[in-house]
C-alpha cells in the first residue's frame, strides 16, 4: 500500500522532467520527420508550410534522378566509406594493440606526439593534401578520399583504451603453443576485441560518409562525388526545388539513420569509446 | 625474445604512426612554410616580406568578421548545449523515469545524419517561404514572413539554434557514459538526506562529471573553430559575410572560384591552429583538479 503510494509520488514528481524530455524529444525529430515528409510533396507544399505525407515522392524521385547522377554518387558514397573502414580498423587497431600490450617508454612517448595531430585543424592541412593528392595524381579517386583520414589518433586511443582489459595470459599461453606475435594479433585480439571493432566501425563509416571539407577538395570531378557534395550542389541553384531537395537529404541520410537504428549501441561507444 | 616481441611491438604502430606522420604532421609543416610564400598555385615564391600574409590578415576585415562570428558561436552556442546536454543527462539517469531509452534515442538521434543534411533541413525550414514562417504565421505571432537567413541577427540566430539541434545529444551521450560509472547509491543516499534534484545537480552530478566536461568542452571549441559545413550550406555565409566561419573563408581564399591564393590560406589556417592550441590547454588548465 504504502509502496504504491510511494511510487505514485515519485512519479508524480517526475512530471517537470517528463514535460522537458517530451518537448526536447520532439524538438530533435520534428526536423527530421518533416524531411520524410517534405520529400513527399511538390516544392509548393512545402513552401505553404504542409507538414504531412504528400503524392510527389514518386515525381521528386525522378527529378532527382534526371538532374543528378544519384546512383553514382550513392555508390561512391558506399565504396569510399568502406575502404575508409575496412583499412582504417585494421591499421588503427594494429597500432592500439602494439602501443598498450608491447608497452614500453618510447612507445608512450610516441603516442602522446600521436595524440598532438587530434588538435591539426583540417582546414590547414587541406591544401597541402591536396597539393600531394594532385601530384600523385589520386584527385578523384578512393585512395585521394580515403588515405588522409585511415590512420586517426582518435582511433588509435579508442583501440588502445579498449585493449586495457585485453588478457594477457592468452597472449604467453599461445606464445607457448607455438603462435608467432602476428598470429596472436589475427586469431586471438581480433576475435576477442570484436564489439570494439563494431563500435569503431560504426563511427568510421558514419564520419567518411558524411564527411564534406576534405572530399569537395578532392573530389572535383561530379562523377567522384559523395551524396553529401551531391545535395549541396542541389541547393546551389537559384530557384530550389524543396521537394526534389529533400528527397536527395533522405537519399543522403537512410543509410546513416538505419545504421544508427540498428547499432544505436555501437555507434554510442564509437562516440565516447576513447575516453574509458 | 623480449627484445624480439619489443620489436614486433613497433612493427604493429609503424604503418599507423608514418600514416599520421605523412597525412597530418608533415601538411601541417608544410602549411606553415606556404604560409611564407605568396602567388598562385603553381608558381608560389617567399613573400616580401617575410611576413606578409600574416600583417595582410590583420587588416583584412572579412578574416576579422570570420573570427568574431566564430567567437559568438563558440560563447553562445557552447555553454547553452553543454548546460541542456547535462541537464538532459541528469534527469535520463533518474532510475525511477520511464522510457528512458525512447527519450535518448530521439534526442540522441539528430547525430544519425550528415552536417550537410541538417544544414539544408534548417535551410529549408527557416526560408522565407519556409515551414517557420508559416507555423509562425498560422498561430498569429507574426504577420508577414520573416527572412531569417537574410538579416544578420537572424541569421546567427538560425545557426546557432541548428548548431543546438545537431550536438545536444551528442554530447548529452558522454554524460551519461560518465554517469553510468558513479555510484547511483551516492543519489539514493543524498535523496535520503533530503536533497532534491537541483542539490544532487550541483553537488554529485557536475562535479563527479568534471574530467567529462572538460573534455566536452575542448572537443566543443575545437569543432567550433572549425564550423565549415553550416556555414557553407546553411547560410552559405551570408548575408554579406556576417555568418562566415573561419574555415569556410579560408576555404574560399584557397579554392574559391578564381582564386587560389594558398599562401594567404594557409596563413589563416595556421592562426586556426593556435587558437585551437591555446583554448585546449587553457582548458585542461582549468579543468586540472590537481592542485
Amino acid at each position: 500500500m504504502t509502496e504504491k503510494k510511494n511510487k505514485s509520488t515519485i512519479q508524480r514528481r517526475l512530471i517537470p522532467s517528463y514535460i522537458f524530455l517530451i518537448l526536447f524529444s520532439l524538438f530533435s525529430i520534428l526536423p527530421l520527420f518533416w524531411m520524410f515528409t517534405a520529400a513527399t510533396n511538390t516544392t509548393l507544399e512545402v513552401a505553404q508550410g504542409k507538414l504531412w505525407f504528400g503524392t510527389h515522392a514518386a515525381e521528386n524521385f525522378k527529378n532527382l534522378l534526371a538532374s543528378t547522377s544519384l546512383w553514382q554518387s550513392m555508390a561512391n558514397s558506399f565504396f569510399y566509406a568502406a575502404v575508409q573502414t575496412v583499412f582504417s580498423l585494421l591499421i588503427c587497431s594494429m597500432a592500439g594493440f602494439g602501443f598498450e600490450l608491447y608497452h614500453t617508454r618510447g612507445k608512450d612517448v610516441l603516442f602522446g606526439i600521436l595524440l598532438m595531430a587530434m588538435m591539426i585543424p583540417g582546414v590547414a592541412t587541406m591544401i597541402p593534401l591536396f597539393t600531394m593528392m594532385s601530384r600523385l595524381h589520386l584527385l578523384n579517386s578512393v585512395l585521394g578520399f580515403a588515405l588522409p583520414a585511415i590512420s586517426t589518433p582518435f582511433m588509435i586511443m579508442m583501440f588502445r583504451q579498449n585493449s586495457r582489459n585485453f588478457p594477457v595470459e592468452i597472449m604467453n599461453a599461445a606464445r607457448i603453443d607455438g603462435l608467432s606475435e602476428p598470429g596472436i594479433f589475427f586469431r586471438i585480439y581480433m576475435p576477442v576485441m570484436k564489439s570494439t571493432y563494431a563500435a569503431a566501425a560504426v563511427i568510421t563509416f558514419m564520419n567518411a560518409w558524411n564527411a564534406y571539407l576534405w572530399p569537395r577538395v578532392v573530389l572535383n570531378k561530379s562523377n567522384a562525388q559523395t551524396m553529401p557534395i551531391l545535395i549541396a550542389n542541389l541547393a546551389n541553384g537559384y530557384t530550389i526545388d524543396y521537394g526534389m531537395l529533400m528527397m536527395g537529404v533522405l537519399f543522403c541520410s537512410l543509410p546513416t539513420i538505419i545504421i544508427f537504428f540498428i547499432l544505436q549501441k555501437q555507434f554510442a561507444e564509437g562516440i565516447t569509446g576513447a575516453v574509458k | 625474445m623480449i627484445e624480439k616481441r619489443n620489436r614486433w611491438g613497433w612493427r604493429f604502430l609503424i604503418l599507423a604512426t608514418a600514416m599520421i606522420t605523412v597525412f597530418s604532421f608533415y601538411p601541417m609543416v608544410s602549411a606553415l612554410l606556404t604560409s611564407f610564400k605568396t602567388g598562385s598555385s603553381a608558381n608560389m615564391k617567399a613573400a616580401d616580406p617575410i611576413i606578409y600574409n600574416y600583417a595582410r590578415l590583420f587588416k583584412d576585415k572579412m578574416f576579422r568578421t570570420t573570427l568574431v562570428n566564430t567567437f559568438l558561436y563558440l560563447v553562445i552556442q557552447v555553454p547553452v548545449m553543454l548546460v541542456l546536454a547535462i541537464l538532459l543527462a541528469q534527469l535520463l539517469n533518474n532510475r525511477h523515469l520511464k522510457f528512458r531509452g525512447l527519450f535518448r534515442t530521439c534526442i540522441f538521434l539528430p547525430c544519425a545524419i550528415s552536417l550537410v543534411s541538417y544544414a539544408l533541413i534548417f535551410r529549408s525550414l527557416f526560408a522565407t517561404q519556409g515551414l517557420v514562417n508559416s507555423v509562425l504565421m498560422g498561430l498569429g505571432f507574426i504577420k508577414e514572413n520573416i527572412n531569417w537567413l537574410g538579416q544578420t541577427g537572424t541569421a546567427r540566430g538560425v545557426v546557432i539554434f541548428a548548431l543546438i539541434w545537431r550536438w545536444t545529444g551528442y554530447n548529452m551521450v558522454f554524460y551519461l557514459a560518465g554517469l553510468q560509472n558513479l555510484d547511483y547509491s551516492m543519489y539514493e543516499a543524498a535523496m535520503m538526506d533530503g536533497a532534491n534534484g537541483w542539490d544532487t545537480f550541483w553537488h554529485i552530478t557536475v562535479p563527479q562529471l568534471r574530467p567529462v566536461i572538460v573534455m566536452t568542452f575542448i572537443m566543443s571549441i575545437n569543432g567550433t573553430l572549425q564550423l565549415f559545413d553550416e556555414s557553407v550550406n546553411l547560410t552559405n555565409g551570408g548575408p554579406a559575410g556576417t555568418t562566415m566561419t573561419m574555415s569556410h573563408y579560408i576555404y574560399n581564399n584557397a579554392f574559391g572560384t578564381g582564386v587560389a591564393n594558398f599562401g594567404y590560406a594557409s596563413a589563416m589556417s595556421f592562426i586556426v591552429f593556435i587558437l585551437v592550441g591555446i583554448l585546449a590547454i587553457i582548458n585542461l588548465k582549468v579543468g586540472d583538479t590537481r592542485d
